[in-house]
């Protein structure tokens, strides 16, 4: 049966270069980088030289602009709460965000409602963008943060960064985003775009899991998240994942490197299959067709539920995500479906398929042959199905 | 969360799909909004579930556990059948994770509707019968937004 990974929104293939660069790290250099010794020091060489790497790739200033973390989560938690507790002693205590922001800046945001902060989340409309003159009709005299994804995880669309970017610079507001599904994939330039802090995962570009980065701009000072010792300029404590770090830097850098031939290709697969997809009858893609990420393909497919279609698609080799409720333990719809509109009957009846450069035309053809099959069965077994085709025929 | 074998068994390979021409009973329970659908199709003969058909519009477990109650009652008596229990689907399913529970409450209740509406048919009320069927889900989490 032939096997095709379509998840590559939740994790990436770890890529052959990334380990081959890592090796050394977890075998011979096996040093601290803290350590004087030699192979201490050709750890902190290492770990010097991936932060010069990565603050090059986004386009920051200085590579003292960039901190390792251990992951995307990590990285929104510390730039969101770090940021805002700093700034509450200013009296700054409002915060702007999104309706459909990955649940690491959402929850973050809720836990400093908590403490006492204010939220403002603002809509995201049926396109699943954000109109950056609602953030601005957003902005009062406390605000401290703007944070806005950059692209989202569940259905791909493109935020418009460079926008809120200036809007933020202009009122003096520090303006975070969260790139971890966008970097890689779309051109990232912080100085270009007006980013003040950007968070980043290494597993997203086909990096190690567990280690991350955040950008902060010179001047920002999001207070120190995890204490202890002096690494990270004494800003964030702990031993350095030093493979990990260098394997960020060598997947960042090939993700870079290759995208605009990538963005071509996937681009390409995707609207073929979305094309194709759609001739299914009461389908619909999510998101922007347009303004989305290369390799994103959401669809609902209206009668059946979205988990009996991914686990029948595993069945049949495909692995991919429904973003409804039964994966992520919740029985509630996909958050980001709800925040775009979509009624809760047909949010349950998602499908997302996120492609990597692995991903070939035979694999779109096999999904494209393999999606209505397992719709049609669904539906046919489906009471919902039957009531929506009674209404139909009534109409 | 993951599914036992058994589960994954009646997921793909579910057992009395479809639908009863001239059911002697029909039920159904649950609600799009939440995700979850059964139709329970029964026919009575001589006080014997000969036939039961479902069709179910929900995850995995939905499936799967309107598949095993279809199991559980067909050939038995019907009172046998009213003492079918959302525990007895689940143990022989061997288990369902803890936020798919609910689905094997929603099967026991679909085939309560089932057994309802048969008696309803014969002019006899099923409430002191069947009991008071719970066409809704629970109202959890999935109801609130």
């Amino acid at each position: 049966m032939r096997k095709i990974y379509a998840d590559n929104a939740a994790t990436t293939a770890l890529s052959p270069m990334v380990l081959k660069e890592m090796m050394p790290y977890l075998t011979t250099v096996y040093g601290n980088p803290s350590s004087l010794y030699k192979i201490g020091s050709d750890a902190r060489e290492a770990v010097d030289k991936a932060r010069e790497k990565v603050a090059s790739l986004i386009g920051a200033k200085n590579s003292n602009e960039i901190y390792f973390t251990s992951g995307g989560s990590e990285s929104d938690n510390w730039a969101i709460k770090g940021l805002c507790r700093a700034l509450k002693k200013r009296g700054k205590n409002h915060i702007i965000t999104s309706k459909f922001e990955h649940h690491a800046v959402l929850h973050t945001c809720k836990a400093l409602e908590r403490e006492g902060f204010e939220v403002t989340y603002v809509d995201v409309y049926e396109n699943g963008i954000v109109k950056p003159e609602d953030i601005k009709n957003a902005i009062k005299d406390n605000t401290a943060l703007v944070t806005i994804m950059y692209a989202n995880n569940e259905i791909g669309t493109i935020q418009p960064i460079k926008e809120i970017g200036e809007i933020c610079r202009e009122n003096k507001i520090i303006f975070h985003t969260d790139a971890v599904q966008a970097i890689g994939n779309v051109p990232i330039n912080v100085e270009e775009q007006n980013i003040d802090m950007l968070s980043m995962s290494a597993h997203k570009f086909h990096g190690p899991k567990g280690c991350g980065a955040l950008y902060i701009r010179k001047g920002v000072r999001p207070d120190i998240f995890i204490d202890g010792g002096a690494q990270e300029r004494g800003r964030r404590a702990g031993t350095e994942n030093v493979a990990g770090i260098v394997g960020l830097a060598k997947a960042l850098d090939l993700a870079v490197s290759t995208m605009e031939e990538r963005t071509k290709k996937l681009t390409k697969m995707r609207d073929r299959l979305i094309d194709g997809l759609l001739k299914i009858e009461r389908s619909r893609i999510n998101g922007d067709r347009l303004h989305r990420l290369p390799g994103n393909v959401n669809m609902c497919f209206e009668g059946i539920e979205g988990e009996s279609l991914l686990l029948r698609l595993d069945l049949n080799g495909i692995s991919a995500s429904s973003g409804s409720a039964c994966t992520s333990g919740s029985l509630d719809p996909s958050h980001v479906l709800l925040s775009i509109g979509l009624p809760h009957e047909i949010a349950h009846g998602s499908m997302r398929l996120s492609f990597s450069d692995d991903t070939t035309e035979e694999d779109i053809d096999y999904i494209l042959e393999k999606v209505p099959e397992i719709v049609t069965y669904l539906r046919n077994m489906s009471p919902l199905w039957e009531k929506i085709k009674k209404e139909e025929r009534n109409n | 969360m993951a599914y036992s074998e058994k589960v994954m068994d009646h997921f793909s390979n579910p057992r009395n799909v479809g639908e009863i021409e001239n059911a002697d009973g029909i039920g159904e329970v649950g609600n799009s909004r939440c995700g979850d659908i059964m139709k329970m199709y029964i026919k009575v003969d001589d006080n014997i579930i000969t036939d039961c058909k479902f069709k179910t519009f929900g995850c995995g477990a939905a499936i799967a556990t309107s598949s095993m109650a279809t199991e559980l009652i067909k050939g038995k008596t019907i009172d046998e059948a009213l003492k079918l229990t959302n525990k007895a689907v689940m143990e022989a399913l061997d288990g369902l994770p803890p936020v798919k529970v609910h689905c094997s409450v929603l099967a026991e209740q679909a085939i309560k509707a089932a057994l309802a509406d048969y008696y309803k048919k014969l002019g006899i009320d099923p409430e002191p019968i069947v009991g008071k069927i719970q066409e809704e889900c629970e109202g959890g989490a999935c109801c609130n937004g």
